[in-house]
């Protein structure tokens, strides 16, 4: 079979440049996102009604049951809403990335370029969690914030105690391997989301080119699924970090609750 | 054989084997929580929200073996 597949690749193919600074497709894709959601949210702001119907009846439910979860989770309803801008907006933005690379046309539509020696096809759009970049800029983003609201709620002497501490050989093991994990939650947040939804993107469009049409159904149904919960469990494992990260060393955090 | 050749089967061969141990402690993982959620409806939540985080963080290992695998054939 000698059909050109136009498979995703790995990196982010750049669509121009300005001046040095290389705009890739997923990066056009994300601004589109955030201009989105930033319009959804004047919209809400423009006609707010006390008692809520429509647009902002909907996103109410989602910042309910999000505020709900997280108070099972911090204890206090205040701390929930302390922190429900930065989780929220971590949630909304992970999933309206996830699901803006199953739009029609996302993908699909882009120019033939010549790449050493052979034709590719380069994406005009491409789902912005796709790309390693951005969400390896969420994790990071995720865990300096989440020591920032450590130091903020407990006090930097009381956090960085966490990690070094001298009463004993164990407990100051113990801080180093806190330290590694801090490193090794970057890299399993990002490469979490990106695993799923750049294996999503190459699984679909294998699919498209195997059995057209029928195939593909199926799978945008599970894909538009796993893009909920990539963004959730995005969303519930920085909450849980935060609820860590607040707790006094040595007291037990919160069980979930609804 | 080839150098691409070698390449895609150690890709193939490091993400099967990399994601059998996480795909059994995940089976592990959610049948205990059902179990649990059987004995104990009344804590549904609290167990599905500490089984979720379980999940995740299993899910993880099976990442960095995709990892392993991509960057064997793509680097």
């Amino acid at each position: 079979m000698d059909k050109y597949i136009p498979i995703p690749t790995v990196y982010p193919e750049k669509i121009f440049e300005i001046g040095g600074f290389v705009v890739t497709n997923s990066l056009i894709s994300s601004w589109i996102v955030v201009s989105f959601l930033i319009l959804i949210a004047f919209l809400i702001r423009k006609k707010f009604n006390i008692v809520p119907k429509g647009l902002q009846n909907f996103f109410e439910v989602i910042i309910e049951q999000i505020l709900n979860f997280t108070e099972g989770m911090f204890g206090s309803r205040k701390a929930a809403e302390k922190y429900l801008p930065f989780i929220a907006t971590i949630f909304l933005f992970v999933l309206v990335s996830n699901w803006s690379g199953l739009l029609p046309g996302v993908g699909p539509i882009g120019i033939y370029e010549e790449h050493g020696g052979h034709t590719v096809l380069v994406p005009f759009l491409r789902a912005p969690s796709s790309d390693l970049n951005f969400t390896l800029a969420l994790a990071i983003i995720t865990v300096l914030s989440v020591n920032v609201f450590g130091i903020a709620a407990i006090g930097f002497f009381k956090h960085a105690g966490k990690f070094l501490s001298f009463k004993s050989p164990i407990a100051f093991f113990v801080g180093i391997l806190e330290l590694i994990s801090e490193v090794a939650r970057m890299v399993s947040f990002s490469f979490r989301l990106f695993g799923n939804i750049f294996a999503g993107e190459v699984m679909l469009v294998i699919a498209a080119y195997f059995v057209p049409y029928l195939l593909p159904v199926p799978l945008l149904a599970l894909e538009t699924f796993v893009g909920l919960i990539q963004a959730s469990v995005f969303a519930i494992l920085a909450a849980v970090f935060i609820s860590i990260a607040i707790s006094h060393h040595g007291e037990h955090t919160e069980g979930g609750h609804v | 054989m080839e150098l691409e050749g070698i390449k895609s089967i150690a890709a193939a061969i490091a993400i099967a084997l990399g994601a059998l141990g996480p795909a059994i402690g995940i089976g592990l993982l959610v049948s205990k929580a059902l179990e649990a959620i059987g004995r104990n409806p009344e804590a549904a939540s609290k167990i599905q929200t500490n089984m979720i985080l379980g999940v995740a963080f299993v899910e993880a290992i099976a990442i960095y073996a995709l990892v392993v695998a991509l960057i064997i054939k793509f680097a």
